[in-house]
């Protein structure tokens, strides 16, 4: 008897695993259940955001915790011609351009960029696949540039457009205006004293602390101001939320 | 149910009891599969703050192009069919970490699995605290779980320690208050392992490390976060491997009954 209940209870065990395995995979298919299961990134959202003061800083390190080496990932090299000839000359002719609600649009030089004032900062690149770099980054700060581009109050997110593609799609990422504002979101154009590598998102990369590896887009070609994320690629706000899973809050 | 003053008629488990252990079962069933779909994005465990692929790892699952291998430190272990190299329920060779059969989803999905993570996540630690909370005002905790003088003796210890490898002790043990082993490691799961998984899981994010940086500092950064959330995590897994061969030692329809219905007193209230 306590055999055969032995038996039972392992081999219901074995087809529950089963089963909660075949009944997770359907669940993860049902856009209902995955919307249920995005809610979570809502209450991670909030939480974070009411956790401490808005604009806390992420945590600086010293120049003796670099890591040996910064790892590059996602794109490498945008591989164009256009993007070649522009390394090949040193980016001097790399052009930001601030589009969308601003009152005074710009297109700023790479030169110009590096005139006005800039922060240099010791932080930790933690990546959404979980391993984690600490390099130096220097650029200028995102407020300054919204600031001279007089960002229109109707602005609500800020969209990052780069010069590499990903499976034939443009990346793109988007903040909002805390981070915009937020002291440490700069475009960066060095990494541990040196030009940023290619590698690394030269000629500018965007830093934002407080989250996780793909949001710090790459290879910038552009920053538009918008009310809304719809309408800009499939409405998601990047790249990677856009093709897969991947949210758009990228704090946790 | 608190109204009832027969003791004979107080069930072994009490609702709130009951409804935590179910609930939390499932919520580190699939947190534990849908983490293993995260740690196969980057199979590697460090210490300190940092540690990418061109720093050493002091655990790594990898795969050459025939097998799939544990390395733990200097130590190589070959471990295909299982980790690294495995084939999936097509018959094709896969070189994830993990195997789909103890993932989810059961094809790799970074997204999808970090999704599972932190839905379940929530439930597992309102759960928790809810029960804690609950345990501690019923007197659960106080009455079932606390520690009597004389079970901290060493001897008390190793003769209950002991007894957990006599199947006829393990078959009384079920009509019993719990003995101290079972105390302890239910205080050490509830208290220190369940909590120690929330808080290196949030030490591991960038915008707590903003908000609460001491979290990620008591741990001695993010890598080392990283690993005690896996260890700890195998840690649980072993408690529950421990508890299964309990359970189905000392009377498993009985004891699973026990959980759901509440079953028979006998003058101890859990």
């Amino acid at each position: 008897m306590t055999i055969l209940t032995r038996r039972k209870l392992i081999t219901s065990a074995a087809i529950g695993v089963g089963g909660l395995l075949t009944g997770c995979d359907a669940l993860n298919r049902n856009p209902a259940f995955q919307d249920m299961l995005a809610s979570a990134e809502t209450a991670n959202f909030a939480v974070q955001r009411a956790l401490g003061d808005r604009m806390e800083l992420a945590s600086e390190y010293g120049i003796a915790d670099l890591s040996p080496t910064f790892r590059a990932n996602g794109s490498r090299d945008p591989d164009t011609p256009e993007y070649a000839a522009s390394a090949a000359q040193g980016f001097a002719n790399w052009q930001l351009r601030l589009t969308g609600l601003f009152d005074k649009p710009q297109i700023f030089s790479l030169a110009a960029l590096q005139s006005l004032p800039q922060r240099t900062q010791i932080t930790r690149h933690d990546c959404v696949e979980g391993w984690s770099a600490i390099g130096q980054w220097t650029g200028v700060p995102l407020k300054i540039l919204l600031d001279i581009a007089r960002l229109q109050d109707s602005a609500r997110f800020l969209v990052f457009h780069c010069a590499d593609r990903l499976g034939g799609r443009p990346y793109y990422e988007s903040i909002d205006l805390l981070d915009g504002f937020h002291p440490q979101t700069i475009l960066a154009h060095r990494l541990n004293g040196a030009a940023l590598p290619v590698a690394n998102g030269a000629p500018l990369r965007l830093r934002v602390e407080r989250q996780l590896g793909y949001k710090h887009a790459k290879y910038i070609t552009g920053i538009q101001a918008v009310a809304s994320l719809a309408g800009i690629g499939e409405g998601r706000g990047g790249y990677w939320q856009d093709v897969a899973n991947y949210e758009w809050y990228a704090g946790i | 149910m608190s109204k009832d003053v027969n003791i004979s008629h107080q069930p072994r488990h009490r609702l709130t009891t009951r409804l935590w252990h179910w609930i939390n079962a499932l919520c580190l069933l699939i947190l534990l599969m849908s983490g293993l779909t995260i740690f196969n994005a980057h199979p590697r465990l460090y210490w300190g703050e940092f540690g990418a692929n061109d720093d050493h790892a002091w655990m790594a699952v990898g795969s050459s192009d025939r097998i799939g291998y544990l390395r733990l430190g200097e130590m190589r272990i070959e471990t295909t069919g299982f980790l690294g190299n495995w084939q999936d329920s097509e018959g094709r060779t896969q070189k994830w970490a993990f195997p789909g059969w103890a993932t989810i989803p059961s094809r790799y999905s970074l997204a999808d699995g970090r999704r599972w993570h932190f839905f379940f996540a929530w439930i597992f630690s309102l759960g928790l605290t809810l029960f804690m909370v609950r345990s501690l005002s019923n007197r659960h905790i106080q009455k079932d779980l606390h520690m009597r003088g004389e079970e901290w003796r060493p001897s008390h210890v190793w003769r209950s320690l002991r007894d957990h490898t006599r199947i006829a002790a393990i078959r009384q043990s079920s009509d019993k208050p719990y003995n101290v082993i079972q105390k302890l490691s239910y205080i050490g799961v509830i208290f220190i392992l369940l909590p120690l998984m929330i808080c290196t899981g949030l030490a591991m994010s960038p915008a707590m490390d903003a908000n609460w940086p001491f979290l990620t500092d008591l741990f001695g950064g993010r890598q080392s976060a990283r690993s005690v959330h896996f260890l700890t995590a195998f840690l649980l897994v072993l408690f529950f491997l421990i508890h299964m061969v309990m359970v189905l030692l000392s009377g498993p329809l009985r004891q699973t009954m026990a959980m759901i219905t509440g079953g028979q007193g006998k003058g101890a209230r859990r």
